[in-house]
């Protein structure tokens, strides 16, 4: 009633239902409530305060929620439609590869035995789950050119790290105590980050006008105390070093190691591999190329892979196949760089991954990698007419623009990013790489159709006209979404991280 | 192929629009002599059906029929599947990290939460929103406690999980960590007057689990006052986290992290899992990961944001507190959606029965002639000195389709037949009292079989 009506027969402003508004479940919380029941106890009760001792038992958790079970699912489907999924549309987040993750692969992972094994079964009863890392680790190798591989780093960054302990128990196992590794300034902010965990010192290589190393620059900074170079290649601009081997071939020269991020290998599988370029070390994103879903950020996977020589640095436990087609775990690995992790990775990562795999075979993700330089280069065409390219360099499977026209009436790339929302799109990576000002780095994917594009090209073709005639509507964008800008400033200034009773 | 959705002929328009004559154009730039002209050796393609059947195949070698008392810091938990049907859902499951939050308000309220649940369990103040897990949480803990100390010591309990200790120690190898271990006395926890003794001025932490390896409580307020008398931290780890809703949170330590595994994420033979971190609001700049905030939007609604960015490696770059930029968030979602459908009076029922459930498990084995050799208390799991070889012993449980424990000489070389044991609500009684008769069986079995002249024992039940 409450919806129509009102005056004079006229419709008046509804309240929004609580779809739209949401409380936090804590809330939502009564006392006496519970959303799931506990079995039965089969042996007799104990009373906690004597088993535990006095000084040990907790009489209460203060503010902790008791909600029914449909409150629960209610709370949870409302929060998740104010979300934007691959599932719900174009997410062209450059460096990210947001592709379509296969519901096939989460079917897999939730098999009675993958999803239930424990870590410290016996061997003999975990051949099933030791036989999915050992051939997910196989095709990992294959796809890159590798020798080994390692699925023990939970993520990109902790496959970074792994990476630059590995360089280190190399150099240092030769006697050798280097201290520089030498970055890309177009590289992920993740890299160097990584060098320091590492205890090694990162130094900015300046890339050239075409947005690739300089060989001259990296000449000069390879001495010998410089352990390696780590680099993205194709790099963030979406650029494939042409002179990649020269690169690896100076770096050895001096007796470096080339560290490979393989955070774009998206536009590599099936054309070409990291170890036939020169690379030494190299991790994957299982979360990015092979189709593991984020989660809203996590849990990833950053399997590392390595040339014969690094293979002794692996993390501990490797898993090896006895003779007899049984595999097993070796924890005798006296120059391994030791665990980096709990375990042995993200299994149910693998499981995924291997799942992607398997689905598409070796010809078919050269397809995939195909359709994904396609589609960059489709996008790049069109909307160059529109904003400016960053570098004239062919693109891969990212394209990566400037503000710079758009800036002149002082709308930035975030304002454009936010407008994107308003035409139904999740935005583009919105200020990197670094190196470009007011860069615009848009990966579309394999998992694009060409009407997806069309609709994504005409929907920025339209905002920069926008630009133009109206500056305004851009720069208070988004106008659509649930909420409309969020003030990020005063949630860093006076940070309220968890609810408290009122 | 099933999941591309470009037709033959829009990939020829496309190509035109590029200015392209063929698809081998587009990779025009990687030179000729470096490309491969091979197809892959890879397995596949497969049909879905295939797939699916590919992965039941490894299930069949696995050790799904069988009941487990595997516990180590990874717990198996009965799963409401309202966890699965909720994680499925696209929205969370496909979206990416929460940068642009006017479209990623659901993920951000659940880690809102995610973080406030993990603060009033662990009775700090403040947590992040997950780590990697909680090997990588604890180790995190370290290096936080090093940025804000200064010192560069730290004081590893013999007590802490044996994987979470090389985890500390791999990563503090080259960053000039000192890593010392102190030991533990009879009661399985913790020696205090050892630790006293090696704790100094140069400590930047101490560093203990509780309930520990062992499963045994450590008595944290004494810890913590011995550290704090130095300036150290103490971090406590927690690795059964279904222990906070019975036991007195520690609440005197300084960071308190670990893996919530335990709670609604499945145990997928090591991972992922869960990790989290929560301190004090005084260090919350200081603390690794990523942080939800409440704010407002432009019209005074209330919205979350990640806050205090400037921390993360994506800005700070080599300065950054962590060089991580993932969380776990799925996990993150997972636990959050256990611990509300749960609430406050389904936990601690849960956590009085995993107590009872295990009291009695350690009472039945003790009656048929294990020993329990540690005092402390403790919550769902124990060590028990089996009268044989452990491994004879956990080798006829499995013959029962049970896996009986964890052999802790692995890690403890002066530990021989000591097993940890686990027992949660999954564990039934029918179970133990099977276990004991394997226990008491043995002796006799091992009597008649060499009454009999044969090698191994054999079993009735």
């Amino acid at each position: 009633m409450s919806q129509s009506g009102g005056h004079n027969g006229r419709i008046t402003e509804a309240i929004p239902h609580i779809t739209r508004n949401e409380a936090l479940i804590f809330e939502r919380s009564s006392a006496g409530k519970t959303g799931a029941e506990v079995a039965p106890l089969d042996v007799p009760p104990v009373e906690a305060p004597e088993v535990l001792g006095k000084d040990f038992y907790r009489e209460d958790i203060d503010g902790f929620p008791e909600v029914s079970e449909l409150e629960v699912i209610r709370h949870f489907t409302r929060l998740s439609t104010w979300n934007y999924g691959i599932d719900t549309g174009l997410y062209p987040l450059g460096s990210c590869t947001m592709k379509y993750n296969p519901r096939i692969n989460e079917v897999v992972a939730r098999l009675d035995g993958l999803a239930t094994d424990h870590p410290y079964i016996p061997a003999r009863l975990a051949q099933g789950c030791l036989g999915i890392l050992a051939e997910t680790a196989r095709c990992v190798a294959e796809i890159t050119g590798m020798d080994a591989v390692s699925l023990q780093p939970a993520a990109g960054a902790q496959g970074e790290l792994t990476g630059l302990l590995m360089i280190r128990a190399y150099h240092e196992d030769r006697g050798e105590r280097r201290k520089y590794i030498l970055i890309p300034d177009s590289a992920h902010g993740t890299n160097p980050a990584s060098v320091t965990t590492s205890g090694y010192e990162a130094r900015s290589l300046k890339s050239n006008d075409r947005g690739c190393v300089d060989l001259a620059e990296l000449e000069r900074a390879m001495t010998p105390e410089t352990a390696g170079l780590m680099l993205t290649n194709p790099n963030t601009l979406g650029i494939f070093e042409e002179q990649i081997r020269e690169v690896c071939l100076r770096v050895h020269h001096r007796g470096g190691l080339v560290y490979m991020d393989g955070a774009n290998m998206n536009a590599l599988i099936g054309i070409a591999r990291p170890g036939d370029f020169g690379v030494d070390v190299m991790h994957l994103n299982l979360h990015k190329t092979f189709s593991t879903p984020h989660g809203g950020g996590g849990p990833g996977s950053g399997p590392v892979a390595v040339k014969r020589k690094l293979e002794p640095y692996l993390p501990t436990p490797t898993i090896e196949e006895t003779g007899d087609g049984f595999y097993k775990l070796n924890f005798d690995r006296p120059k391994s760089v030791g665990r980096v992790r709990a375990f042995y990775g993200n299994f149910g990562m693998a499981v995924r991954a291997l799942a992607y795999m398997l689905a598409y075979g070796a010809d078919g993700l050269r397809q995939v990698t195909e359709d994904a330089v396609l589609n960059a280069n489709y996008l790049r065409a069109r909307l160059s007419t529109a904003y400016d390219l960053a570098y004239d360099a062919p693109s891969m499977h990212e394209c990566v623009f400037s503000d710079r026209r758009q800036a002149a009436r002082g709308v930035r790339t975030g304002d454009i990013a936010k407008r994107l929302m308003d035409y139904g799109f999740h935005p583009y990576t919105v200020s990197f790489p670094l190196v470009v000002p007011g860069a615009m780095m848009i990966e579309p994917t394999e998992s694009a159709s060409k009407a997806e594009l069309d609709a994504f090209v005409d929907a920025l073709l339209a905002i920069a006209q926008e630009v133009k005639e109206h500056p305004e509507v851009v720069a208070g964008a988004p106008h659509s979404t649930r909420l409309s800008r969020l003030d990020e400033a005063t949630a860093a200034r006076k940070p309220i991280l968890r609810w408290k009773p009122s | 192929m099933r999941y591309l959705p470009n037709s033959p002929e829009d990939r020829k328009e496309m190509l035109r629009a590029t200015g392209r004559s063929s698809i081998d154009e587009l990779f025009a730039q990687v030179p000729q002599d470096l490309r491969l002209h091979e197809s892959l050796q890879l397995p596949g393609p497969l049909s879905e059906a295939e797939i699916l059947e590919f992965f039941r195949e490894a299930a069949r070698a696995t050790s799904k029929d069988f009941v487990s008392l595997l516990g180590a810091g990874v717990y198996r938990h009965y799963r409401p599947v309202v966890i699965d049907e909720l994680l499925s859902r696209g929205e969370f499951l496909t979206a990416y990290t929460p940068y642009q939050p006017e479209i990623s308000q659901g993920t951000l309220q659940a880690l809102f939460e995610f973080q406030t649940l993990i603060a009033q369990l662990t009775g700090m103040e403040v947590a992040n929103s997950s780590l990697y897990d909680g090997s990588t949480a604890t180790n995190e803990a370290v290096l936080m406690a090093m940025r804000i100390t200064g010192r560069e010591q730290v004081l590893l309990a013999r007590t802490m999980h044996p994987e979470y200790r090389e985890v500390i120690k791999t990563y503090g190898r080259y960053l000039g960590t000192r890593v010392k271990e102190a030991p533990l006395q009879p009661s399985g926890q913790m020696d205090l007057h050892r630790l006293d003794c090696v704790v100094d001025e140069k400590t930047a932490a101490v560093v203990i689990q509780s309930p520990n390896f062992f499963g045994v409580l450590e008595p944290v307020s004494e810890i913590a006052e011995l550290a704090h008398k130095h300036g150290a931290f103490l971090i406590v780890a927690v690795a059964e986290p279904l222990s906070l809703a019975l036991v007195k949170p520690p609440a005197e330590a300084d960071i308190v992290c670990g893996e919530a595994q335990s709670f609604g994420v499945p145990v997928a033979f090591g991972g992922p899992y869960c990790g989290f971190l929560a301190t004090r609001d005084r260090f919350v700049r200081q603390m690794p990961g990523r942080l939800v905030g409440l704010t407002k939007d432009s019209q005074g609604r209330r919205g979350f944001v990640l806050t205090l960015v400037t921390r993360e490696q994506f800005i700070r770059r080599e300065k950054a507190t962590s060089n991580i930029c993932t969380s776990q968030t799925l996990c993150a979602l997972a636990a959050t959606i256990y611990l509300c459908l749960l609430g406050k009076q389904g936990l601690r029922k849960l956590a009085r029965n995993n107590l009872a459930k295990a009291h009695d498990a350690a009472r039945e084995l003790q009656a048929v002639g294990a020993k329990r050799p540690f005092t402390g208390p403790f919550f769902n799991e124990f060590v028990l000195e089996t009268p044989m070889p452990a491994g004879d012993f956990l080798r006829a449980c499995e013959e029962e389709k049970i896996l009986g424990g964890l052999e802790l000489e692995r890690f403890y070389p002066e530990m021989k037949n000591h097993l940890l044991i686990a027992v949660t609500e999954m564990v039934n009684k029918e179970t133990i009292d099977r276990m004991a008769r394997v226990l008491a069986g043995f002796g006799v079995d091992a009597h008649s079989s060499r009454l009999n002249g044969a090698a191994a024992p054999v079993r009735s039940h």
